[in-house]
């Protein structure tokens, strides 16, 4: 045996089209679904002038997670937990370990994730490709705050184990560097201390953007978890009405009696799925001023203390699997940018275009960032950071798109890698000044190019 | 790569000065595209198309292509390639021929097909086989109305035409599921210099037009597109005229 035992136990690669949660822009790549190390260590040597690139669970909303003609390593095989601390809630995990794996392993010893996004169902690898955030950014940072170190594979074959003490550079090229800097395949995360499964969550109706962002800025200091829903299909008056949601894990005490038994009880699994077969596009200005109207009216003006589980407070998507075959066959974008506070003024333009454009967004997520951490091509800083839906096949879409994209560009704001499928490359310098930074190191330990996707690709990221 | 939008960003063209093929290059470069390649025989025109697309902000690259030597073919298109990902091949080239002419002269004749189908041929399957290399990409072909039924009057240039338009609809369903779009483009009359001189045909239309066709069809994913797109009914009743009658019809 040559290569040894690895080499042939080796999955076969099936050549397959790919795209992100969009499900815009196929390409086709080989994909493989490595078991262990030394499969991935193999399959990268296996690779060929197309290189390869690692893929989550594919929630990216473009294509980072995508390598057209190359190899795509689908690293949801690499699923175990390696090692975990009962004490002090610190695990070591396979890349490939979902949020909803780890949340469902250890929420019954009274750990949660330190960072989690709107879904659950994303890998370890792909929450430090993307560096993503949650409801607690201003109180708790992104995803890599949290993490003590990484096993990379590098372009060269060998692992480097990756702290932010030993390794800085590396480190923070690689969290939020969209799997260009090599494939991750362990991670050693610190997770939360909860005493209980639930939040106590308070909820907020407001009237327009204005009452919104002013309550925001008052919140964020009080709780741990906020975020806000806007209907931005509301006009006038009504322009950017709201449903603010503060949460916090609550305590022992908080709970009532017959819930103190089992304080940590928590299960997952989502209760159906959309199928694949939706024609032509549901979500549309109607439906979707509708859907509105309805999450508004159905908010609560105030009430406090309401106790809600980790499901419908982090993850309603999640309940119903595969939503995004929803929009049908030509798909769906996301539009995130954040601006700095200075420049808040920007918010209230931005929704006003889209609200005078008629854009149907079905999700339009409003929330403050705190600062930002060290990732050179991190996506958080200081500011509000606004998030869209929108069906491709929005009339209009692309020109209403490139007048947002001037807004952000010209105060200073960006666009979250994780969602983008259409920025235009030459905005990426500027709004990720560390760009050059993020190059050089990359341009180290990969010289050669060998981790390349179809995003660095359109974007001229590496 | 294209964009969820379907916007390309980079664009080769195989006869490069062909007026069709430029006016969908300037949109296209309007929007998103920023790698332009020429290819096509050397000439000042070839050049001077370079620089207008430059001009609006497109990097253009200029290569030597003629599409009367296939065996040149493949080696001229991976070398596109390989300096970058194409995301949109157009098959521009072509020659209209002198019917009248070339009836009395065989090999002026032949040229018209080597050049429209047998140059069609080879560069459309070296361009697929690099596209499928890389995993996507879209082939637009610029077949012709022509193509459709060989009518008298031309039927030399409409039966290479028919040949480059059967090989793209077998190509395009060879590379269906593979992420290789074949497209094939129908144009009726269109003003350019290729018909400069001419009368105007029925329903004549511009290269301006024809480019927004093009566009749209590549965003879609079409197989095939007609432009104007009533010609696609006009064709599929001439197509079913008796050949007696179809004889005598002054087209
Ligand atoms: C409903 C929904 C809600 C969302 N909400 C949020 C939110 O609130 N906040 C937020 O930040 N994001 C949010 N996202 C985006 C999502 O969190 C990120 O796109 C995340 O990266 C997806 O993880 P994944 O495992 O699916 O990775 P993929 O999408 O498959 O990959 C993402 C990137 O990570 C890289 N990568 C994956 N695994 C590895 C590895 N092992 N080694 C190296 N690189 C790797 C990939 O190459 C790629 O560049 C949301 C997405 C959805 C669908
Ligand atoms: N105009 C119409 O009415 C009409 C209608 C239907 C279909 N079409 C088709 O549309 C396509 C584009 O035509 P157009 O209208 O844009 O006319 P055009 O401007 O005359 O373009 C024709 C192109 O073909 C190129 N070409 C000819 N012989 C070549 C060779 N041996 N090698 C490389 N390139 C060669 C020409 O390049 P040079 O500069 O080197 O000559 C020119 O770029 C053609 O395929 C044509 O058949 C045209």
């Amino acid at each position: 045996m040559s290569d040894g035992p690895s080499a042939e136990l080796f999955p076969a690669a099936r050549r397959k089209a790919l795209t992100g949660w969009g499900r815009t822009s196929p390409t086709f790549a080989d994909v493989v679904v490595p078991m262990t190390r030394e499969q991935v260590a193999a399959a990268v040597q296996r690779r060929t002038e197309r290189g390869v690139i690692a893929r989550g669970l594919g929630r990216s909303y473009g294509d980072p997670a995508q390598n057209g003609g190359g190899l795509v390593l689908d690293m949801s095989g690499m699923n175990r937990v390696l090692d975990a601390d009962l004490e002090t809630g610190v695990v070591t995990v396979e890349a490939g370990v979902s949020l909803d794996r780890l949340i469902e392993l250890f929420v019954p010893f009274g750990f949660f994730v330190p960072v989690t996004p709107g879904t659950r169902q994303v890998t370890v690898g792909g929450a430090i490709g993307a560096d993503v955030h949650g409801k607690n950014h201003h109180a708790d940072g992104s995803f890599c705050d949290h993490v003590l170190s990484m096993d990379l594979l590098l372009a060269d074959g060998t692992v480097r184990t990756v702290t932010p003490e030993d390794d800085p550079e590396l480190f923070w090229a690689t969290a939020g560097g969209m799997g260009l800097t090599g494939i991750v395949l362990s991670a050693v995360v610190r997770l939360i201390p909860i005493e209980t499964s639930l939040v106590s969550v308070d909820t907020d109706r407001t009237r327009d953007l204005d009452e919104i962002m002013a309550l925001m800025a008052e919140t964020d200091e009080k709780y741990r978890y906020t975020v806000a829903w806007l209907d931005c299909l509301a006009k006038g008056r009504n322009l950017g009405r709201s449903v603010l949601t503060c949460g916090e894990f609550a305590r022992l005490e908080d709970l009532p009696a017959k819930k103190r038994a089992k304080p940590l009880h928590f299960k997952s699994g989502s209760l159906v799925t959309v199928p694949d077969l939706v024609p032509g596009r549901l979500p549309n200005k109607f439906t979707m001023g509708l859907f509105n109207e309805l999450w508004y009216r159905k908010a609560p003006q105030h009430k406090v203390g309401q106790l809600q589980g980790i499901s419908p407070f982090f993850h309603p998507l999640d309940a119903v699997q595969e939503w995004n075959r929803a929009y049908g066959k030509t798909g769906f974008l996301q539009y995130q940018f954040v601006v700095p506070f200075e420049n808040e003024d920007a918010m209230r333009t931005i929704v006003k275009t889209i609200s005078d454009a008629g854009a149907p967004s079905s999700l339009t997520v409003l929330k403050r960032f705190g600062p930002g951490n060290r990732g050179f091509l991190s996506f958080p800083k200081p500011g509000w950071t606004l998030t869209l839906d929108f069906p491709t096949n929005t009339p209009g879409l692309s020109a209403l798109l490139r007048r947002l994209d001037e807004i952000v560009l010209s105060n200073d704001g960006r666009f979250y890698l994780a969602k983008d499928s259409r920025m235009d490359p030459s905005d990426l310098a500027a709004m990720y000044p560390r760009l050059e930074e993020f190059r050089a190191v990359r341009a180290k330990v990969d010289p050669d190019g060998v981790f390349v996707s179809d995003q660095a690709r359109r974007l001229g990221l590496a | 790569m294209k964009d969820a939008l379907g916007a390309p960003q980079s664009l080769l063209i195989l006869g490069g000065t062909s007026e069709i093929a430029l006016h969908t290059a300037r949109k296209l470069v309007d929007d998103r595209v920023r790698r332009v390649v020429l290819a096509g025989r050397p000439s000042e025109g070839l050049d001077r198309a370079a620089d207008e697309l430059r001009g609006r902000g497109a990097e253009v690259e200029v290569v030597g292509f003629d599409a009367a030597e296939p065996d040149t073919h493949e080696k001229v298109i991976d070398g596109v390639f390989a300096d970058g990902d194409i995301d949109v091949v157009l098959l521009a080239f072509g020659v209209l021929g002198d019917q009248e002419a070339d009836e009395q002269d065989p090999v002026a004749a032949a040229k018209v097909a080597q050049v429209n189908y047998v140059g069609g041929v080879s560069a459309g399957l070296a361009s697929v086989k690099a596209l499928r290399r890389q995993g996507h990409g879209s082939l637009a072909v610029i077949s012709s109305v022509a193509a459709e039924r060989a009518r008298k009057a031309n039927f030399i240039y409409g039966s290479s035409k028919a040949g480059l338009d059967a090989f793209a609809q077998g190509l395009a369903d060879k590379t269906h599921g593979t992420g290789v779009h074949v497209m094939v483009v129908r144009p009726g009359f269109v003003k350019t210099k290729m018909t400069q001189g001419m009368p105007d045909g029925p329903m004549a239309t511009t290269p301006d037009v024809v480019a927004d066709g093009i566009i749209k069809g590549l965003r879609k994913g079409s197989t095939t597109i007609w432009v104007p797109g009533q010609l696609r009914f006009v064709f599929s009743a001439l197509r079913h005229v008796p050949r007696p009658i179809f004889r005598k019809l002054p087209i």
